[in-house]
């Protein structure tokens, strides 16, 4: 049967179960977008391809599925780069379409024609330059399978018009073949008997857990994991809800805006159990003085992690829920002892706290949000001193609830995000907590909400600041705030003209009847919560110190 | 310390890119890099020469690993193997110099492979040294050109760094 390169597109997906894309048109993809017209697939259009991007991004990381976005060649395949590198940065299954220029136009400058592959190089697992249609339907499993196997992360697929309108007589690709590709599963038992024996004759572990856990779907095993032996489990911004917040056995987030007792347990631990994280600076400090007292255990599914930033003792290269399983069978249960008791008087010593007084302060709001929602939300964030609130006053319960740019930082991520994940999770809350300076990123996409009837709630911490760079000029340039105060537009009025609900709260008594009313509405709501201007996060860790030396 | 690779890669375009912009992006330096198809025309092998203490051979090869079309990398510097360079050296050669010239090139086992006015074009093969001290004796004639390959190696003996032909690998 005869097919055109756009429809073979359209049917891998389905066959790939894909039912969602995000994506924007353009001339270069006008071919797929006339194969999406009779699809069987939702199409979101955003208002930016990088909204489609971090739509696509949001949604893998809230269902565990692919993200697919789809642009033209191009400014719209350039549009969608930061996407890209997010998802590159914190491994979500991502697949990037693109429209090119035809085949025979290539290389010559020509009209919209940008050499994504060439520029997506380093920000993607891998790519593809399709030149030939009958090489599209085994590029495009391959991608699939590249995506969301090992350790995923995103691929971009570059198609020419030429090869999306071209018809050509379609033949099934069959199974996968990719020689230089094996991702290693299983640990080795050699090493898991080491791994155990470590853990068996450890008096302070401490297990430090990352995004690893949360994409391998690891979470049921750490739990079982840590409550066999003890051990506090702090995680990364990447691994929140990957263990419960609220078990005793929490440590919360460490490293620069970690707590105190996290980052104490870090410091004085003899063996450090880390689980599927990668040792960003941000959470080790100075390299030097990081878990000094330990031997290092390092479970990671892929190999390149091991020894990149900190030297590893025992390493345990495979899938994080597969090594914990098999570890857990090694092991023997732990008594409690002097280590669990310090860890406790620490945390009832160094709690997470702050200051009221009268004012509305930033932290009080997340504490709200997270009764309101009585924790149940799917949170997600932007980027600077709300992603910190974000992380320490609400607590996560579950995998998949909180959805943050890790690796990248990328302001202008959480909204496109949050609609990404209120696709996938169409019956649940979604919050993204946001500042006044980021939400001015790709606040556009309040159109995308409003358009497809998806009931994102945005509550902007308003602190009339770019918040997070005014707290480094304060502590570190001697309040010299240059070009950090912002002058902001009416939020209120601003949701209004979108078609969204827009509400302004300046009052701490004011923000619980205004977030339940949010709550009750269908449609996408945004909150402007007038904070405390100069409030810091705290504790913190100033770059390249050592974690025990924290400010606050 | 400078270590010896030798990289399999699926022969598709852009793997050289890959490949040298992954050593360039993490600030690995590459001394000499040099690619040729292998008897399999779907496989290409690298000859990779980089400099760095074990720490970042390790680092280099493991992100070498992450690259899709990498299939294989056997880090060869520790084994016995045979490496040859070639390069072409344009030196000049007036009348009253070529007999000397050409005794050079007898004892280096190099060819005259063109013969100018006042120029002549040397082809030499061999390993690192030979190549440098072939280099050096003719630098007082005054080199006008010179181009090297980079550096091919192969193991000696029984022991090889290739696959066979259904794309599996094959130990040593
Ligand atoms: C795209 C992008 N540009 C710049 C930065 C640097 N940056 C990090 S935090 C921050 C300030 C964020 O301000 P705001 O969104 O108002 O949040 P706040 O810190 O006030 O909560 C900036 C500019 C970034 N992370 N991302």
């Amino acid at each position: 049967m005869k097919k055109s390169g756009a429809q073979i597109l359209v049917d891998c997906l389905r066959e790939q179960g894909v039912d969602t894309i995000f994506g924007y048109p353009g001339g270069a993809v006008l071919p797929i977008y006339d194969a999406l017209y009779d699809a069987d697939i939702r199409h979101i259009l955003t208002r930016h391809e990088q909204g489609a991007a971090h739509a696509a991004d949001g949604y893998a990381r809230a269902s565990g599925r692919p993200g697919v976005c789809l642009a033209t060649s191009g400014p719209g395949a350039t549009n969608l780069v930061t996407g890209i590198a997010n998802a590159y940065m914190d491994s979500v299954p991502l697949v990037a379409f693109t429209g090119q220029v035809v085949t025979s136009q290539l290389g010559k400058d020509s009209f919209q024609e940008a050499d994504i592959t060439g520029i997506t190089l380093p920000i993607t697992k891998h790519n593809y330059l399709v030149k030939d249609v009958r090489d599209l339907a085994r590029v495009i499993k391959e991608a699939f399978y590249i995506a969301t196997t090992g350790r995923p992360g995103p691929v971009l697929v570059d198609i020419p018009k030429d090869v999306s309108s071209t018809q050509t007589e379609y033949e099934d690709p069959g199974p996968v073949n990719l020689p230089g590709y094996r991702p290693v599963l299983e640990p080795s038992a050699e090493q898991l008997n080491r791994a155990a024996e470590a853990i068996a004759r450890a008096e302070r572990p401490v297990i430090y857990a990352g995004g690893g856990v949360v994409y391998s779907g690891a979470h049921r095993e750490l739990r079982r994991f840590a409550e066999l032996i003890l051990a506090p489990v702090a995680t990364t911004l990447m691994g929140l809800g990957g263990f419960p917040g609220d078990h005793p056995l929490a440590l919360g987030m460490l490293g620069m805006h970690g707590s105190k007792y996290a980052n104490f347990a870090v410091c004085e631990c003899d063996l450090l159990i880390a689980v599927g994280v990668r040792f960003d600076d941000r959470v080790t400090g100075k390299l030097e003085s990081f878990a000094s007292q330990a031997r290092i255990m390092h479970i990671d599914i892929d190999p390149a992690e091991i020894g990149k930033n900190v030297r590893v003792d025992i390493p345990l290269v495979g899938d994080v829920k597969r090594v914990l399983s098999a570890l857990i069978e090694r092991l023997e249960a732990k008594l409690p002892g002097a280590w669990q008791e310090k860890i406790q008087t620490w945390k009832k010593e160094y709690p997470i706290t702050y200051e009221e007084n009268g004012h509305l302060k930033p932290q009080h709001v997340i504490r709200e949000i997270y009764r309101v929602t009585k924790g149940q939300a799917r949170i997600t964030t932007e980027v600077g001193q709300h992603q910190m609130w974000a992380a320490h006053y609400y607590t996560y319960t579950r995998p998949r609830t909180f959805i943050s740019s890790g690796g990248l930082g990328t302001m202008g991520f959480g909204l496109p995000a949050a609609i990404g994940v209120q696709v996938a999770c169409p019956g649940e809350i979604v919050f993204d907590i946001a500042g006044d300076g980021s939400i001015q990123m790709n606040i556009q996409e309040l159109a995308t909400a409003v358009n497809y009837d998806l009931p994102v709630k945005v509550a902007i911490l308003d602190n009339g600041y770019l918040g997070m760079v005014r707290q480094w000029q304060e502590l570190f340039y001697n309040r010299r705030y240059s070009y950090s105060e912002l002058v902001n537009p009416d939020f209120v009025k601003l949701a209004e003209a979108y078609g969204a609900v827009g509400m302004r709260v300046e009052k701490p008594a004011d923000v619980r009847p205004a977030l339940e009313q949010a709550l009750a509405t269908s449609k996408p709501v945004l909150m402007d919560f007038v904070i405390e201007r100069e409030e810091n996060v705290l504790p913190f860790v100033p770059p390249g110190e050592s974690l025990d030396r924290m400010l606050g | 310390m400078r270590h010896t690779l030798a990289v399999l890669v699926e022969n598709n375009p852009g793997v050289l890119a890959r490949v040298a912009g992954l050593f360039s992006r993490r600030g690995y330096n590459i001394d000499s890099l040099a690619v040729g198809r292998t008897d399999n025309p779907a496989i290409s092998r690298m000859t990779i020469v980089v400099e760095g203490d074990d720490r970042v051979l390790e680092q280099v090869t493991k992100q070498l690993h992450k690259l899709i079309d990498v299939i294989k990398i056997s880090d060869i510097t520790a084994d016995e193997y045979v490496d040859r360079e070639l390069v072409l050296i344009k030196v000049n050669a007036g009348p009253e110099k070529r007999g000397e010239i050409m005794q050079i090139a007898d004892i280096f086992r190099a060819r005259i492979v063109d013969l100018g006015r006042r120029t002549m074009i040397l082809e030499c093969t061999g390993n690192e040294g030979k190549i440098r001290a072939f280099e050096e004796s003719l630098k007082p004639y005054g080199i006008k050109e010179l181009v090297r390959t980079g550096k091919i190696a192969m193991l000696r003996g029984s022991r090889y760094t290739s696959i066979n032909t259904n794309g599996s690998r094959e130990d040593e």
